[in-house]
């Protein structure tokens, strides 16, 4: 961080643009900060660091999943501080490791990432903006999110039942999550939750606040960069979702402590009633993650194409379908709980529509590249990739939207398969893409262009080898959560493993880059991009002055899409 | 409670599980004779995993293989022709359309028909997509008929119990048989493999769910302590065990023959280590099975039907996790 803050401080020196009056010290400029870029900034560093926990959680699932029987878990639960665990304990140790799996890199690398970081970075830049609304609301948007993720690593160490650690899948379904597991392993589990979706809350409240109050002049609504529409969409579903999942968890947490029965039949409550809770939250909240990738690669596939993005309104508005109907496709996640035959029948249908909007948006990428004069810049290679993968990723949600073929599939590794695809090589390709994009306009120094399409091309054969055989597996049978699996689906894990081993080694290509850039990489004008870069980003310094706008740019007709 | 749950959905109960008995002609004679059972050893490959494989395991039911075919022959073709065509178009551009190929952009940025083309043909796609998925499901639920014979199905932590209340009311208790070289998962139970007819390490169990094949089965799923899922790839089943709560769904195994499933909803340390190995017969040797069980009969629906009042004793079968569900709130 002390190398970051140095570089900004000196590049903002350089060009004059600093008036003296705003160089805080380290202290007060990292932890009291009401700067949306440093607020970005930190909101990137705690993803990465969240993600290389969350990632190393997948390596040692990977790791235990390499060949049937267990292996190595007993040795993870004596990690995580368990003394000569029996054998049930190792097993409760999978399920801390899938559920901290699941929540952090949802919770607390994705969102961070995506939203906190490049949303706060470049939302009021691209809308001409000084900064946030509310800046130190900012500033404790971020803080309760790392609080949230301290509570969520404390609870790892803490009984959960069976073992040590909270063992309920990121799902945190009752009643496994009540009396199913005594402790106060998911009570900080549920806690991380509140805490990091308060942050969340009001991280929606001053986007939206910022991008209808603070446009500079000319910039209205539908003159908007699509990033910024995906952030608002996204900021909209954060803050219609999130309340209800702080009504879930609230209610599992006096569940668990103080005698009521919401989700215990003994008392007339209904476990599926949490299930219906959890996944109106829920599946706006998987549009919550990738939609702001989506906003990424239209900017991105605009810039490098020199082309304004093709079908403008359609793209925007396809967002805004895509998060109206998130609302009411939810019961897709919950087929085989016995749902009546007329719900069933629905909810096949409505998950089917978002396919539309979502094919608006794969075919105006293309038309943006269609006619275009393309540069295969990093970026460009990481957006392109996303197009691919995410198709993939989104057919397979055709299938699983069937109810009647979802009997089979159903808690299978094709949805393991499936939501990897949108996720871990959907909205991770497109932060990786919109990393490249703009860690130059972040930093001030050019990563190297190689080590990109190095880090693309060896993560690209990684991830397809983690995830593709997967879909087998599922078909076959095998379902999820399973620390553990008959001899006949050995291959495919097996291959699946050393995908996870590739995919890895990418990672560390992207480390070296980073520290390349830093150490030796050129500094980064302007506008690095070229002609095709016309958001408002690229009028500015790289790195952007520490505050930026002062006097507020006038946006002229027909001007940046 | 549980009686409340049920009386609000009474599709997802077998209203006739008590009452139909008269359907069935009582058999006092059968019941005299001597039961007699040697599991079934499995066929490799049929009910099953495949080493390697890389599609659905063969189907044994009718809905499974109708569901099989939509998969197949609709969902699949469809799904691959639109990430080919999306692959095509992407090298097309990437080809025909970067700097060297094409220096100066176009500015086209808008273009109606087209865009009305590409909304309104996935609409007519997914419709086509739509119609055989609405009609499977409406198959998949359509009841079973009255004189079906009733079997229930509870998950606990972390084995499955059978109840056969048409048969007598015995119960039936499955466990993992454990792994050779793994530490013991049931206590008790031998290794899997000490039997001529045990099937694969991981799915095997000690007493497997038997059924006779060719007849449509009632079966009612529940849970006793947290929610489970009971799963078998190859009959293209899967349903919920709900504590408080009874889903029920029609099986029908096409022939005889094991097959094996796997829990299939998260429920604590040893999820992975309650499969589910179903065991169709044909109906005498089912019958005989039956018999081998102290007690039983081959239809015994007559009886609690004489004798329970009308209208309370459906509503709580008589090994419904009552107490179970109790504890679990204590």
């Amino acid at each position: 961080m002390a190398t970051t803050a140095d570089q900004f401080q000196g590049h903002v020196a350089d060009h004059g643009h600093d008036h003296g009056h705003d160089h805080p010290g380290f202290f007060a400029r990292w932890f009291m900060s009401t700067n949306h870029k440093d607020i970005g900034t930190m909101y990137l560093i705690f993803a990465i660091i969240a993600g290389i926990i969350g990632g190393a959680f997948s390596g040692m699932m990977r790791v235990e999943l390499a060949e049937p029987g267990i292996q190595y878990l007993d040795m993870f639960a004596k990690w995580f501080g368990a003394e000569n665990p029996d054998f049930t304990t190792t097993l409760h140790t999978w399920n801390v490791l899938i559920t901290a799996h699941g929540l952090i890199m949802v919770f607390f690398m994705v969102m961070p990432a995506i939203i906190g970081g490049f949303g706060n970075w470049f939302v009021p830049i691209m809308i001409g903006a000084p900064d946030m609304a509310f800046p130190r609301m900012n500033n404790i948007s971020f803080w309760l999110t790392v609080a949230g993720f301290i509570s969520l690593l404390c609870s790892a160490f803490v009984p959960g039942g069976t073992g040590l650690g909270a063992g309920t899948g990121w799902t945190v379904y009752a009643p496994l999550s009540t009396y199913g597991s005594p402790g106060p392993a998911v009570d900080f589990g549920i806690f991380a939750l509140h805490l990091s979706g308060a942050g969340s809350i009001m991280g929606a409240i001053n986007f939206i606040t910022t991008i209808f109050n603070m446009r500079a002049p000319g910039m209205t609504l539908h003159k908007m960069p699509l990033f910024v529409w995906s952030v608002l969409v996204t900021a909209f579903l954060l803050l219609l979702s999130l309340p209800v999942l702080a009504a879930a968890i609230t209610m599992l947490l006096t569940d668990r402590n103080f005698g009521t029965t919401f989700f215990d039949p003994a008392g007339g409550g209904d476990p599926v009633l949490y299930q219906h809770l959890f996944w109106f939250f829920g599946h706006p909240e998987v549009y919550i993650m990738i939609l702001p990738g989506f906003g990424i690669i239209s900017q991105i596939i605009s810039t490098f194409s020199k082309k304004p993005v093709f079908g403008y309104l359609g793209m925007a508005y396809a967002m805004v379908a895509i998060g109206v109907v998130g609302f009411i496709v939810w019961a897709h996640h919950m087929y085989s709980t016995g749902l009546s035959v007329n719900t069933k029948m629905y909810f096949t249908a409505a998950t089917m529509v978002i396919a539309v909007p979502t094919g608006v948006k794969i075919f105006s990428w293309i038309a943006t590249m269609w006619g275009g004069s393309m540069e295969f810049k990093s970026p460009m290679i990481w957006a392109i990739g996303f197009i691919f993968l995410f198709t993939v990723g989104g057919v397979t949600g055709v299938v699983l939207a069937n109810g009647g073929v979802d009997d089979n599939l159903h808690d299978t590794y094709y949805v393991v398969a499936h939501f990897h695809y949108v996720l871990s090589l959907g909205a991770v390709t497109a932060l990786f893409a919109g990393f490249y994009y703009w860690f130059p306009k972040m930093s001030g120094k050019m990563h190297s262009e190689f080590l990109s399409y190095v880090h693309f091309a060896v993560f690209f054969v990684g991830v397809n080898m983690i995830f593709f055989p997967m879909h087998f597996l599922g078909m076959q049978g095998m379902p999820r959560r399973y620390p553990d699996y008959p001899e006949a689906f050995t291959y495919w894990n097996h291959i699946a493993t050393i995908g996870y081993m590739v995919m890895a080694a990418s990672l560390v290509v992207w480390f070296v880059n980073i520290a390349y850039a830093f150490l030796a990489g050129r500094k980064a004008e302007d506008n690095y991009w070229g002609e095709g870069a016309t958001t408002l980003e690229w009028t500015l310094t790289s790195p952007p002055p520490f505050h930026q706008f002062e006097t507020l740019p006038v946006i002229e007709e027909a001007a940046h899409h | 409670m549980i009686s409340g749950h049920i009386a609000r959905s009474p599709r997802l109960l077998g209203k006739a599980c008590i009452f139909s008995a008269a359907a069935f002609l009582a058999a006092p004679a059968l019941a005299q004779e001597e039961g007699s059972y040697t599991p079934m050893t499995p066929t490799e490959g049929v009910g099953m995993p495949t080493p390697g494989g890389i599609g659905f395991q063969d189907q044994y039911s009718p809905l499974g293989e109708y569901a099989l075919q939509i998969h197949n022959y609709a969902l699949m073709p469809i799904i691959t022709i639109i990430t080919l065509f999306v692959l095509a178009l992407l090298i097309w551009v990437v080809v025909r359309y970067n700097r060297r190929a094409n220096p100066v952009a176009s500015k086209t940025s808008h273009n109606t028909a087209i865009e009305v083309v590409w909304t309104i043909l996935p609409v007519f796609i997914l419709l086509g997509i739509a119609v055989p998925s609405i009609d499977l499901i409406a198959k998949q639920y359509k009841p079973a008929p009255k004189e079906a014979l009733t079997i229930k199905v509870t998950g606990n932590q972390w084995f499955w119990t059978y109840g056969y209340p048409d048969n007598g009311e015995f119960e039936v208790i499955s466990n993992m048989l454990n792994i050779p070289g793994q530490p013991v998962i049931n206590n008790g139970v031998r290794e899997v493999g000490s039997q001529a007819w045990d099937g694969p390490s991981h799915l095997e169990v000690d007493n497997r769910l038997v059924v006779p094949a060719g007849e449509p089965i009632r079966l009612q799923i529940t849970a006793a302590d947290v929610i489970h899922s009971f799963a078998v790839p190859s009959l293209w089943f899967k349903l919920d065990a709900v504590p408080g709560r009874i889903n029920e769904k029609v099986l029908f195994v096409e022939k005889p023959g094991v097959y094996y499933g796997q829990c299939s909803e998260l429920c604590g340390a040893k999820h992975g280590y309650m499969p589910i190995a179903l065991e169709a017969l044909p109906r005498e040797k089912y019958n005989q099975w039956v018999l081998t069980h102290p007690g039983a009969v081959i239809d015994g629906r007559e009886e609690p039907a004489a004798a329970a009042p009308a209208g309370e004793g459906e509503t709580v079968p008589a090994d419904m996790p009552e107490d179970a569900a109790t504890e679990a709130a204590v």
